[in-house]
Protein backbone atom coordinates (compact mmCIF):
# COMPACT_ATOMS: atom_id res chain seq x y z
CA UNK A 1 0.00 0.00 0.00
CA UNK A 2 1.45 3.84 -0.91
CA UNK A 3 -0.60 5.43 1.14
CA UNK A 4 -3.24 4.18 4.21
CA UNK A 5 -4.53 6.10 6.80
CA UNK A 6 -6.92 4.54 9.52
CA UNK A 7 -9.43 6.45 11.70
CA UNK A 8 -7.81 9.97 11.00
CA UNK A 9 -9.36 12.85 12.73
CA UNK A 10 -8.30 16.35 12.91
CA UNK A 11 -10.32 19.18 14.91
CA UNK A 12 -10.23 22.39 15.20
CA UNK A 13 -12.27 23.87 18.35
CA UNK A 14 -14.26 20.95 18.44
CA UNK A 15 -14.99 21.07 15.07
CA UNK A 16 -13.94 18.22 13.17
CA UNK A 17 -12.45 18.93 9.62
CA UNK A 18 -11.28 15.43 9.01
CA UNK A 19 -13.61 12.57 11.04
CA UNK A 20 -12.29 9.40 10.89
CA UNK A 21 -11.04 8.66 7.77
CA UNK A 22 -9.88 5.44 5.88
CA UNK A 23 -7.99 6.14 2.98
CA UNK A 24 -6.17 3.62 0.93
CA UNK A 25 -3.72 3.90 -2.39
CA UNK A 26 -2.76 1.72 -4.71
CA UNK A 27 0.74 1.46 -5.84
CA UNK A 28 0.81 3.47 -9.60
CA UNK A 29 -2.84 4.73 -8.78
CA UNK A 30 -4.07 8.09 -9.72
CA UNK A 31 -6.85 9.34 -7.30
CA UNK A 32 -8.81 12.56 -7.23
CA UNK A 33 -10.38 14.25 -4.19
CA UNK A 34 -12.99 16.34 -4.66
CA UNK A 35 -15.61 17.94 -2.35
CA UNK A 36 -17.04 20.93 -2.08
CA UNK A 37 -15.53 23.87 0.05
CA UNK A 38 -15.10 22.69 3.67
CA UNK A 39 -15.55 19.20 2.97
CA UNK A 40 -12.15 18.16 4.44
CA UNK A 41 -10.32 17.27 1.61
CA UNK A 42 -7.44 20.57 1.97
CA UNK A 43 -7.38 19.13 5.82
CA UNK A 44 -6.84 15.85 4.99
CA UNK A 45 -4.01 16.83 2.48
CA UNK A 46 -2.32 18.72 5.08
CA UNK A 47 -2.55 16.00 7.24
CA UNK A 48 -0.98 13.56 4.49
CA UNK A 49 2.19 16.20 3.49
CA UNK A 50 2.69 16.71 7.42
CA UNK A 51 2.19 20.35 7.52
CA UNK A 52 -0.74 19.66 10.09
CA UNK A 53 -1.04 16.87 13.12
CA UNK A 54 -3.81 14.30 13.05
CA UNK A 55 -5.81 15.20 16.48
CA UNK A 56 -6.45 11.53 16.38
CA UNK A 57 -5.25 8.32 14.11
CA UNK A 58 -2.70 6.96 12.28
CA UNK A 59 -1.07 7.94 8.56
CA UNK A 60 1.30 5.39 6.56
CA UNK A 61 3.26 6.35 3.28
CA UNK A 62 5.57 3.95 1.68
CA UNK A 63 5.43 1.89 4.58
CA UNK A 64 6.45 4.35 6.84
CA UNK A 65 4.77 5.24 9.63
CA UNK A 66 4.35 9.30 9.27
CA UNK A 67 1.72 10.20 12.23
CA UNK A 68 3.84 12.91 13.41
CA UNK A 69 6.61 13.46 10.72
CA UNK A 70 7.80 16.62 9.38
CA UNK A 71 6.83 17.77 5.75
CA UNK A 72 10.60 17.71 5.10
CA UNK A 73 10.58 13.97 6.40
CA UNK A 74 7.93 13.18 4.44
CA UNK A 75 9.11 14.59 1.21
CA UNK A 76 12.62 12.30 1.91
CA UNK A 77 10.40 8.93 1.44
CA UNK A 78 10.12 9.67 -2.10
CA UNK A 79 7.18 12.43 -1.81
CA UNK A 80 6.50 14.99 -4.36
CA UNK A 81 4.19 18.12 -3.20
CA UNK A 82 2.75 20.34 -4.31
CA UNK A 83 0.46 22.92 -2.37
CA UNK A 84 -2.50 25.06 -3.20
CA UNK A 85 -1.05 28.19 -3.38
CA UNK A 86 2.21 28.34 -5.41
CA UNK A 87 4.86 28.37 -3.61
CA UNK A 88 8.42 28.83 -5.30
CA UNK A 89 11.46 30.96 -4.66
CA UNK A 90 10.42 33.97 -6.16
CA UNK A 91 13.68 35.52 -6.22
CA UNK A 92 15.55 33.28 -7.97
CA UNK A 93 14.90 31.95 -11.93
CA UNK A 94 13.02 29.00 -13.26
CA UNK A 95 16.56 27.14 -13.40
CA UNK A 96 17.59 27.78 -9.85
CA UNK A 97 14.25 26.60 -8.31
CA UNK A 98 14.75 23.41 -10.89
CA UNK A 99 18.19 23.22 -9.70
CA UNK A 100 17.07 22.96 -5.92
CA UNK A 101 14.59 20.43 -6.39
CA UNK A 102 16.32 18.21 -8.51
CA UNK A 103 19.56 18.72 -5.99
CA UNK A 104 17.31 16.85 -3.00
CA UNK A 105 17.46 13.56 -5.01
CA UNK A 106 20.45 13.98 -7.78
CA UNK A 107 24.15 14.27 -7.46
CA UNK A 108 26.18 17.32 -9.03
CA UNK A 109 26.01 17.30 -13.06
CA UNK A 110 23.08 14.64 -12.86
CA UNK A 111 21.05 17.29 -10.74
CA UNK A 112 22.03 20.14 -13.71
CA UNK A 113 21.08 18.03 -16.37
CA UNK A 114 17.92 16.57 -14.41
CA UNK A 115 16.44 20.38 -14.28
CA UNK A 116 17.51 21.11 -17.86
CA UNK A 117 15.24 18.06 -19.01
CA UNK A 118 12.46 19.59 -16.89
CA UNK A 119 12.86 22.80 -18.14
CA UNK A 120 11.56 21.39 -21.71
CA UNK A 121 9.63 19.13 -20.30
CA UNK A 122 7.48 22.06 -18.86
CA UNK A 123 8.29 24.11 -22.20
CA UNK A 124 9.68 27.03 -20.31
CA UNK A 125 13.26 26.49 -21.55
CA UNK A 126 12.99 30.11 -23.08
CA UNK A 127 12.18 31.69 -19.62
CA UNK A 128 15.04 29.56 -17.91
CA UNK A 129 16.83 32.61 -16.42
CA UNK A 130 13.80 34.70 -15.69
CA UNK A 131 12.97 35.09 -12.12
CA UNK A 132 9.62 33.30 -11.12
CA UNK A 133 8.14 36.01 -10.23
CA UNK A 134 7.71 37.88 -13.38
CA UNK A 135 5.84 34.57 -15.22
CA UNK A 136 1.95 34.19 -15.59
CA UNK A 137 -0.29 32.24 -12.94
CA UNK A 138 -0.11 29.04 -15.18
CA UNK A 139 3.83 29.06 -15.84
CA UNK A 140 4.30 29.63 -11.83
CA UNK A 141 1.76 26.60 -11.68
CA UNK A 142 4.60 24.59 -14.34
CA UNK A 143 7.18 25.65 -12.38
CA UNK A 144 5.91 24.46 -9.40
CA UNK A 145 4.96 20.76 -10.55
CA UNK A 146 8.25 20.73 -12.60
CA UNK A 147 9.88 21.05 -9.25
CA UNK A 148 7.77 18.39 -7.36
CA UNK A 149 8.27 16.04 -10.34
CA UNK A 150 12.17 16.38 -10.52
CA UNK A 151 13.23 14.35 -8.23
CA UNK A 152 11.47 11.65 -9.56
CA UNK A 153 9.01 11.00 -6.78
CA UNK A 154 6.99 7.31 -5.85
CA UNK A 155 4.56 9.32 -4.41
CA UNK A 156 3.15 12.59 -5.87
CA UNK A 157 -0.03 14.83 -3.42
CA UNK A 158 -1.09 17.79 -5.63
CA UNK A 159 -3.31 20.17 -4.04
CA UNK A 160 -5.63 22.37 -6.85
CA UNK A 161 -3.09 22.10 -9.73
CA UNK A 162 -5.31 23.42 -12.06
CA UNK A 163 -6.43 26.32 -9.67
CA UNK A 164 -6.93 29.75 -11.70
CA UNK A 165 -5.68 28.45 -14.61
CA UNK A 166 -7.55 29.62 -18.14
CA UNK A 167 -9.13 26.38 -19.88
CA UNK A 168 -6.21 25.99 -22.62
CA UNK A 169 -3.93 25.94 -19.53
CA UNK A 170 -5.82 23.21 -17.51
CA UNK A 171 -5.95 21.13 -20.74
CA UNK A 172 -2.13 21.79 -20.95
CA UNK A 173 -1.39 20.85 -17.01
CA UNK A 174 -3.58 17.64 -17.88
CA UNK A 175 -1.50 16.60 -20.67
CA UNK A 176 1.46 17.24 -18.74
CA UNK A 177 0.58 15.03 -15.62
CA UNK A 178 -0.25 12.12 -18.04
CA UNK A 179 2.86 12.64 -19.67
CA UNK A 180 5.09 12.60 -16.61
CA UNK A 181 2.41 9.67 -14.86
CA UNK A 182 4.68 6.68 -15.69
CA UNK A 183 3.93 4.61 -12.50
CA UNK A 184 3.86 6.60 -10.14
CA UNK A 185 0.84 7.17 -7.50
CA UNK A 186 -1.02 10.49 -7.56
CA UNK A 187 -3.18 11.78 -4.72
CA UNK A 188 -4.69 15.03 -6.71
CA UNK A 189 -6.96 17.64 -4.70
CA UNK A 190 -9.03 19.36 -7.29
CA UNK A 191 -12.17 21.67 -7.90
CA UNK A 192 -12.28 21.96 -11.66
CA UNK A 193 -14.18 18.92 -12.84
CA UNK A 194 -13.16 19.14 -16.45
CA UNK A 195 -9.52 18.62 -14.92
CA UNK A 196 -10.75 15.71 -13.20
CA UNK A 197 -12.70 13.97 -15.82
CA UNK A 198 -9.18 14.55 -17.98
CA UNK A 199 -7.41 12.74 -15.91
CA UNK A 200 -9.12 10.63 -12.82
CA UNK A 201 -8.88 7.06 -12.45
CA UNK A 202 -10.72 6.72 -9.46
CA UNK A 203 -12.31 9.51 -7.44
CA UNK A 204 -13.00 9.95 -3.43
CA UNK A 205 -15.89 12.32 -2.81
CA UNK A 206 -15.35 13.78 0.88
CA UNK A 207 -18.34 15.36 2.58
CA UNK A 208 -18.28 17.05 6.32
CA UNK A 209 -14.87 15.24 6.58
CA UNK A 210 -15.80 12.04 5.95
CA UNK A 211 -15.39 9.66 2.34
CA UNK A 212 -18.85 9.74 0.90
CA UNK A 213 -18.28 7.74 -1.59
CA UNK A 214 -14.86 5.95 -3.57
CA UNK A 215 -15.32 4.99 -7.00
CA UNK A 216 -15.06 5.32 -10.84
CA UNK A 217 -15.62 8.63 -12.28
CA UNK A 218 -18.78 7.98 -13.98
CA UNK A 219 -20.09 5.88 -11.41
CA UNK A 220 -19.39 9.26 -9.25
CA UNK A 221 -21.12 11.24 -11.35
CA UNK A 222 -24.32 9.11 -11.64
CA UNK A 223 -24.06 8.76 -7.79
CA UNK A 224 -27.64 10.50 -6.53
CA UNK A 225 -25.92 10.80 -2.69
CA UNK A 226 -23.04 12.81 -4.64
CA UNK A 227 -25.35 14.67 -6.40
CA UNK A 228 -27.66 15.74 -3.78
CA UNK A 229 -24.07 16.77 -1.54
CA UNK A 230 -21.35 18.42 -4.13
CA UNK A 231 -22.26 17.63 -7.97
CA UNK A 232 -25.55 18.50 -8.33
CA UNK A 233 -24.37 22.56 -7.79
CA UNK A 234 -20.91 21.19 -9.85
CA UNK A 235 -22.57 20.32 -12.77
CA UNK A 236 -25.03 23.13 -13.28
CA UNK A 237 -22.11 24.73 -14.08
CA UNK A 238 -19.46 22.87 -15.82
CA UNK A 239 -21.45 20.02 -17.06
CA UNK A 240 -20.81 20.23 -20.89
CA UNK B 1 29.58 30.95 -9.61
CA UNK B 2 33.21 30.74 -11.14
CA UNK B 3 32.26 33.19 -14.17
CA UNK B 4 31.88 36.09 -11.30
CA UNK B 5 34.60 35.48 -8.78
CA UNK B 6 36.90 34.94 -11.42
CA UNK B 7 35.61 38.07 -13.77
CA UNK B 8 38.57 40.53 -14.43
CA UNK B 9 36.26 43.43 -13.02
CA UNK B 10 35.96 41.29 -9.65
CA UNK B 11 39.36 40.91 -9.51
CA UNK B 12 40.68 44.61 -10.05
CA UNK B 13 38.28 45.70 -7.85
CA UNK B 14 39.85 43.06 -4.85
CA UNK B 15 43.38 44.37 -5.90
CA UNK B 16 42.50 47.90 -6.04
CA UNK B 17 40.37 47.68 -2.85
CA UNK B 18 43.12 45.31 -1.09
CA UNK B 19 46.13 47.51 -2.15
CA UNK B 20 44.48 50.57 -0.63
CA UNK B 21 43.70 48.88 2.86
CA UNK B 22 47.00 47.52 2.87
CA UNK B 23 48.96 50.30 2.07
CA UNK B 24 46.84 52.16 4.37
CA UNK B 25 49.46 52.10 7.38
CA UNK B 26 52.18 53.89 4.90
CA UNK B 27 50.24 57.34 4.78
CA UNK B 28 48.14 57.55 7.67
CA UNK B 29 48.94 58.97 11.05
CA UNK B 30 48.77 56.33 13.99
CA UNK B 31 45.75 57.81 15.55
CA UNK B 32 43.99 57.26 12.02
CA UNK B 33 44.95 53.87 11.74
CA UNK B 34 43.96 53.32 15.18
CA UNK B 35 40.52 54.69 14.14
CA UNK B 36 40.87 52.28 10.71
CA UNK B 37 41.18 49.36 12.81
CA UNK B 38 37.79 50.06 14.76
CA UNK B 39 36.28 50.58 11.50
CA UNK B 40 37.63 47.01 10.05
CA UNK B 41 36.09 45.39 13.13
CA UNK B 42 32.54 47.25 12.77
CA UNK B 43 32.89 45.81 9.46
CA UNK B 44 33.69 42.19 10.72
CA UNK B 45 30.24 42.77 12.57
CA UNK B 46 28.48 44.67 9.90
CA UNK B 47 28.81 41.16 7.41
CA UNK B 48 28.01 38.78 10.33
CA UNK B 49 24.66 40.55 11.08
CA UNK B 50 24.08 40.94 7.21
CA UNK B 51 24.80 37.25 6.89
CA UNK B 52 22.79 36.24 9.87
CA UNK B 53 20.10 38.60 8.48
CA UNK B 54 20.27 39.60 4.84
CA UNK B 55 21.55 36.17 3.41
CA UNK B 56 19.90 33.57 5.84
CA UNK B 57 16.87 35.80 6.45
CA UNK B 58 16.89 35.59 10.13
CA UNK B 59 15.83 38.71 11.64
CA UNK B 60 18.34 39.21 14.42
CA UNK B 61 17.92 42.35 16.36
CA UNK B 62 20.06 41.80 19.21
CA UNK B 63 23.16 40.22 16.39
CA UNK B 64 25.71 42.46 18.88
CA UNK B 65 25.40 40.44 22.22
CA UNK B 66 27.58 37.80 20.35
CA UNK B 67 30.06 40.42 19.76
CA UNK B 68 30.04 41.29 23.84
CA UNK B 69 29.94 37.81 24.51
CA UNK B 70 33.04 37.18 22.25
CA UNK B 71 34.73 40.23 23.33
CA UNK B 72 34.15 38.82 27.44
CA UNK B 73 35.44 35.63 26.13
CA UNK B 74 38.43 36.58 24.83
CA UNK B 75 38.89 38.92 27.91
CA UNK B 76 38.29 36.26 30.52
CA UNK B 77 40.59 33.38 28.78
CA UNK B 78 43.37 35.69 27.69
CA UNK B 79 43.57 37.18 31.15
CA UNK B 80 44.31 33.93 32.52
CA UNK B 81 45.45 31.32 29.44
CA UNK B 82 46.70 33.73 27.05
CA UNK B 83 45.56 35.15 24.08
CA UNK B 84 45.82 32.42 21.89
CA UNK B 85 43.29 30.36 23.88
CA UNK B 86 41.02 33.57 24.28
CA UNK B 87 40.44 33.99 20.14
CA UNK B 88 39.43 30.35 20.13
CA UNK B 89 36.47 30.68 23.24
CA UNK B 90 36.02 34.18 21.36
CA UNK B 91 34.75 31.94 18.49
CA UNK B 92 33.27 29.24 20.58
CA UNK B 93 31.61 30.51 23.44
CA UNK B 94 29.05 32.70 21.07
CA UNK B 95 28.78 29.58 18.57
CA UNK B 96 28.16 27.29 21.59
CA UNK B 97 24.98 30.22 22.88
CA UNK B 98 23.99 30.19 19.04
CA UNK B 99 23.66 26.81 19.04
CA UNK B 100 21.52 26.93 22.13
CA UNK B 101 19.48 29.61 21.81
CA UNK B 102 18.64 28.94 18.20
CA UNK B 103 17.74 25.51 18.94
CA UNK B 104 15.14 26.61 21.41
CA UNK B 105 14.24 29.37 18.83
CA UNK B 106 14.25 27.37 15.05
CA UNK B 107 13.39 23.86 16.17
CA UNK B 108 10.58 25.43 18.46
CA UNK B 109 9.39 27.17 15.38
CA UNK B 110 9.55 30.74 16.31
CA UNK B 111 8.37 33.07 13.76
CA UNK B 112 10.47 35.70 12.59
CA UNK B 113 9.41 38.76 14.71
CA UNK B 114 9.36 36.86 17.67
CA UNK B 115 12.89 35.62 17.41
CA UNK B 116 14.13 39.30 16.50
CA UNK B 117 12.50 40.59 19.92
CA UNK B 118 14.03 36.95 21.41
CA UNK B 119 17.56 37.87 20.38
CA UNK B 120 16.73 42.07 21.68
CA UNK B 121 15.87 40.78 24.93
CA UNK B 122 18.58 38.18 25.68
CA UNK B 123 21.03 41.11 24.69
CA UNK B 124 19.45 43.16 27.83
CA UNK B 125 19.44 40.27 29.92
CA UNK B 126 23.37 39.97 29.56
CA UNK B 127 23.48 44.03 29.42
CA UNK B 128 21.77 43.71 33.24
CA UNK B 129 23.56 41.07 33.92
CA UNK B 130 27.02 42.10 33.30
CA UNK B 131 26.08 45.45 34.54
CA UNK B 132 25.39 43.92 37.77
CA UNK B 133 28.50 41.47 38.35
CA UNK B 134 31.00 44.33 40.00
CA UNK B 135 31.23 42.33 43.21
CA UNK B 136 34.49 40.75 43.38
CA UNK B 137 32.71 37.35 43.44
CA UNK B 138 32.23 37.65 39.99
CA UNK B 139 35.93 36.87 38.96
CA UNK B 140 36.93 33.95 36.92
CA UNK B 141 40.39 33.08 37.83
CA UNK B 142 42.49 36.36 37.61
CA UNK B 143 39.80 38.42 35.44
CA UNK B 144 37.06 40.28 37.42
CA UNK B 145 34.26 40.78 35.34
CA UNK B 146 33.64 44.77 36.74
CA UNK B 147 30.29 44.99 36.31
CA UNK B 148 29.52 48.32 34.76
CA UNK B 149 33.21 49.25 34.68
CA UNK B 150 33.70 46.05 32.21
CA UNK B 151 37.20 44.64 32.42
CA UNK B 152 40.66 46.79 31.76
CA UNK B 153 44.03 45.51 30.79
CA UNK B 154 42.58 43.10 28.25
CA UNK B 155 46.11 41.76 26.95
CA UNK B 156 46.63 42.60 23.37
CA UNK B 157 47.18 40.05 20.54
CA UNK B 158 50.26 37.92 20.39
CA UNK B 159 50.96 35.38 17.82
CA UNK B 160 52.53 31.88 19.72
CA UNK B 161 55.47 32.40 17.42
CA UNK B 162 56.41 36.02 18.52
CA UNK B 163 57.63 37.40 21.24
CA UNK B 164 56.14 40.49 21.60
CA UNK B 165 52.40 41.70 21.30
CA UNK B 166 50.63 42.84 17.89
CA UNK B 167 51.14 46.60 17.75
CA UNK B 168 49.37 49.07 16.06
CA UNK B 169 50.04 48.08 12.61
CA UNK B 170 49.89 44.51 12.63
CA UNK B 171 46.89 44.43 14.15
CA UNK B 172 45.63 46.91 11.62
CA UNK B 173 46.21 44.18 9.30
CA UNK B 174 45.44 41.74 10.74
CA UNK B 175 41.66 43.29 11.69
CA UNK B 176 41.77 44.23 7.63
CA UNK B 177 42.27 41.10 6.60
CA UNK B 178 39.93 39.33 8.32
CA UNK B 179 37.57 41.81 7.10
CA UNK B 180 38.32 41.15 3.57
CA UNK B 181 37.99 37.27 4.14
CA UNK B 182 34.88 37.24 6.16
CA UNK B 183 33.28 39.45 2.90
CA UNK B 184 35.06 36.54 0.60
CA UNK B 185 33.77 33.60 2.58
CA UNK B 186 30.28 35.26 2.56
CA UNK B 187 30.41 35.51 -1.24
CA UNK B 188 31.73 31.94 -1.79
CA UNK B 189 29.19 30.81 0.76
CA UNK B 190 26.01 32.03 -1.36
CA UNK B 191 26.98 30.66 -4.37
CA UNK B 192 28.00 27.12 -2.94
CA UNK B 193 25.68 24.21 -2.76
CA UNK B 194 24.73 24.86 0.77
CA UNK B 195 24.62 28.76 0.44
CA UNK B 196 21.59 28.32 -2.41
CA UNK B 197 19.78 26.07 0.32
CA UNK B 198 20.16 29.00 2.73
CA UNK B 199 18.75 31.45 0.36
CA UNK B 200 15.83 29.44 -0.67
CA UNK B 201 15.07 28.61 2.76
CA UNK B 202 15.09 32.77 2.88
CA UNK B 203 13.08 32.88 0.31
CA UNK B 204 10.12 30.57 1.39
CA UNK B 205 10.85 27.93 4.01
CA UNK B 206 7.79 25.69 3.19
CA UNK B 207 8.78 24.82 -0.34
CA UNK B 208 12.05 24.48 1.06
CA UNK B 209 10.75 21.90 3.10
CA UNK B 210 8.31 20.09 1.20
CA UNK B 211 11.65 19.75 -1.01
CA UNK B 212 13.06 17.41 1.76
CA UNK B 213 15.74 20.56 3.13
CA UNK B 214 15.14 20.81 6.46
CA UNK B 215 14.84 25.02 7.66
CA UNK B 216 15.45 24.20 11.49
CA UNK B 217 18.70 22.94 10.84
CA UNK B 218 19.77 25.41 7.68
CA UNK B 219 19.02 28.22 10.01
CA UNK B 220 20.61 26.65 13.16
CA UNK B 221 23.76 26.57 11.34
CA UNK B 222 23.46 30.10 9.94
CA UNK B 223 22.74 31.63 13.11
CA UNK B 224 25.96 29.60 14.90
CA UNK B 225 28.41 30.69 12.14
CA UNK B 226 27.48 34.21 12.37
CA UNK B 227 27.64 34.46 15.94
CA UNK B 228 31.49 32.80 15.57
CA UNK B 229 32.14 35.78 12.79
CA UNK B 230 31.06 38.46 15.31
CA UNK B 231 32.33 36.75 18.57
CA UNK B 232 35.80 36.92 16.93
CA UNK B 233 34.88 40.57 15.92
CA UNK B 234 34.45 41.25 19.87
CA UNK B 235 37.35 39.59 20.54
CA UNK B 236 39.90 41.88 18.23
CA UNK B 237 37.78 44.85 19.58
CA UNK B 238 38.41 44.21 23.20
CA UNK B 239 41.80 43.55 22.22
CA UNK B 240 42.68 46.49 20.21
CA UNK B 241 41.25 48.63 22.81
CA UNK B 242 42.55 46.60 25.58
CA UNK B 243 38.86 46.63 27.13
CA UNK B 244 35.37 45.54 27.21
CA UNK B 245 32.77 46.52 28.93
CA UNK B 246 28.85 45.73 29.25
CA UNK B 247 27.71 48.64 26.56
CA UNK B 248 28.35 46.12 23.73
CA UNK B 249 24.89 44.49 24.85
CA UNK B 250 23.46 47.01 25.21
CA UNK B 251 20.27 48.23 22.65
CA UNK B 252 22.17 51.24 21.13
CA UNK B 253 25.06 49.13 19.82
CA UNK B 254 22.67 46.81 18.53
CA UNK B 255 21.02 49.56 17.16
CA UNK B 256 24.06 50.83 15.48
CA UNK B 257 25.24 47.40 13.98
CA UNK B 258 21.55 47.61 12.20
CA UNK B 259 21.65 51.17 10.92
CA UNK B 260 25.03 50.03 9.51
CA UNK B 261 23.78 47.33 7.79
CA UNK B 262 20.43 48.99 6.45
CA UNK B 263 22.52 51.84 5.70
CA UNK B 264 24.68 50.32 2.84
CA UNK B 265 21.80 47.57 1.85
CA UNK B 266 20.73 44.87 3.78
CA UNK B 267 21.43 41.56 1.63
CA UNK B 268 24.05 42.90 -0.37
CA UNK B 269 27.25 41.75 0.09
CA UNK B 270 29.49 45.20 -0.14
CA UNK B 271 26.95 47.21 1.72
CA UNK B 272 27.09 46.41 4.74
CA UNK B 273 30.98 47.06 5.20
CA UNK B 274 29.85 50.62 3.41
CA UNK B 275 27.51 51.05 6.11
CA UNK B 276 29.90 50.40 8.71
CA UNK B 277 32.68 52.21 7.62
CA UNK B 278 30.92 55.25 6.44
CA UNK B 279 28.31 55.43 9.74
CA UNK B 280 31.56 54.58 11.90
CA UNK B 281 33.95 57.06 10.19
CA UNK B 282 30.82 59.63 10.37
CA UNK B 283 30.17 59.33 13.92
CA UNK B 284 33.46 59.39 15.01
CA UNK B 285 34.15 62.60 12.59
CA UNK B 286 30.96 64.12 14.38
CA UNK B 287 32.48 63.41 18.12
CA UNK B 288 35.66 64.86 17.23
CA UNK B 289 33.69 68.38 15.62
CA UNK B 290 30.79 68.46 18.41
CA UNK B 291 28.67 69.42 16.08
CA UNK B 292 25.53 67.00 16.63
CA UNK B 293 25.37 64.64 19.64
CA UNK B 294 26.36 61.40 17.63
CA UNK B 295 23.72 58.99 18.84
CA UNK B 296 20.92 62.02 17.73
CA UNK B 297 22.73 61.88 14.01
CA UNK B 298 22.67 58.79 13.88
CA UNK B 299 18.88 58.42 14.59
CA UNK B 300 18.17 60.91 12.09
CA UNK B 301 20.36 59.15 9.25
CA UNK B 302 18.15 56.35 9.84
CA UNK B 303 15.09 58.39 9.40
CA UNK B 304 16.79 59.63 6.27
CA UNK B 305 18.28 56.46 4.43
CA UNK B 306 15.07 54.22 5.68
CA UNK B 307 12.82 57.41 3.68
CA UNK B 308 14.86 58.50 0.82
CA UNK B 309 17.08 54.97 -0.20
CA UNK B 310 14.61 52.22 1.70
CA UNK B 311 17.29 49.39 -0.03
CA UNK B 312 20.12 51.16 1.18
CA UNK B 313 23.12 52.75 -0.67
CA UNK B 314 25.13 50.09 -2.37
CA UNK B 315 21.62 49.04 -4.40
CA UNK B 316 20.35 53.05 -4.79
CA UNK B 317 24.16 53.62 -6.62
CA UNK B 318 23.97 50.74 -8.33
CA UNK B 319 20.92 52.15 -10.05
CA UNK B 320 22.09 55.35 -10.51
CA UNK B 321 25.02 54.06 -12.53
CA UNK B 322 22.43 51.29 -14.53
CA UNK B 323 20.87 54.77 -15.46
CA UNK B 324 23.87 56.79 -16.65
CA UNK B 325 25.05 53.69 -18.76
CA UNK B 326 21.81 53.79 -20.02
CA UNK B 327 21.82 57.44 -20.61
CA UNK B 328 25.37 57.19 -22.54
CA UNK B 329 23.89 53.89 -24.72
CA UNK B 330 21.22 56.04 -25.89
CA UNK B 331 23.31 59.14 -26.41
CA UNK B 332 26.01 56.40 -28.60
CA UNK B 333 23.14 55.43 -30.82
Amino acid sequence: MIVETSDLWRTFGGVAAVAGVNFRLEPGELRCLIGSNGAGKSTFFKLLTGQLRPSKGHISILGRQTTTSQPFEISRLGVGIKTQVPNLFEGLSVRENLHLAARRTHAGKAARLAAEAMLEDIELADRAGVPVRELSHGQRQWVELGMVLVSEPKLVLLDEPAAGMTQAEVERTAMLLQRMRKDRAFIIVEHDMHFVRNIAERVTVFHRGRILVEDTMEAVTSNAEVRNAYLGQKFGKDHD
Amino acid sequence: MKTELTSPAFIAALVIGGAIVFAAPLFLETYDLFNFTVFAIMAMLAISLNFVWGIGGILSLGQALFFGLGGYAYAITAINLGSGWGLLAAIAVPCLFALIVGYVAFYGRISDVYFGVVSLTISLILYNFVNSTSDAFYTIGAARLGGYNGIPSVPPIQAPWAAQPLGFEAMYMLCALTALVFYLGVRLFVRAPFGRVIVAVRENDLRAELLGYDPRYHRLVVFAIGAAMSGLAGAFFAAWGAFIGPETFSVSFAAQAIIWVLFGGLGTLIGPVVGALSVSWFTTWLGEVRLLDPNIALGLLFIISVLLVPNGMVPALRRVLERLRIVKQRADT
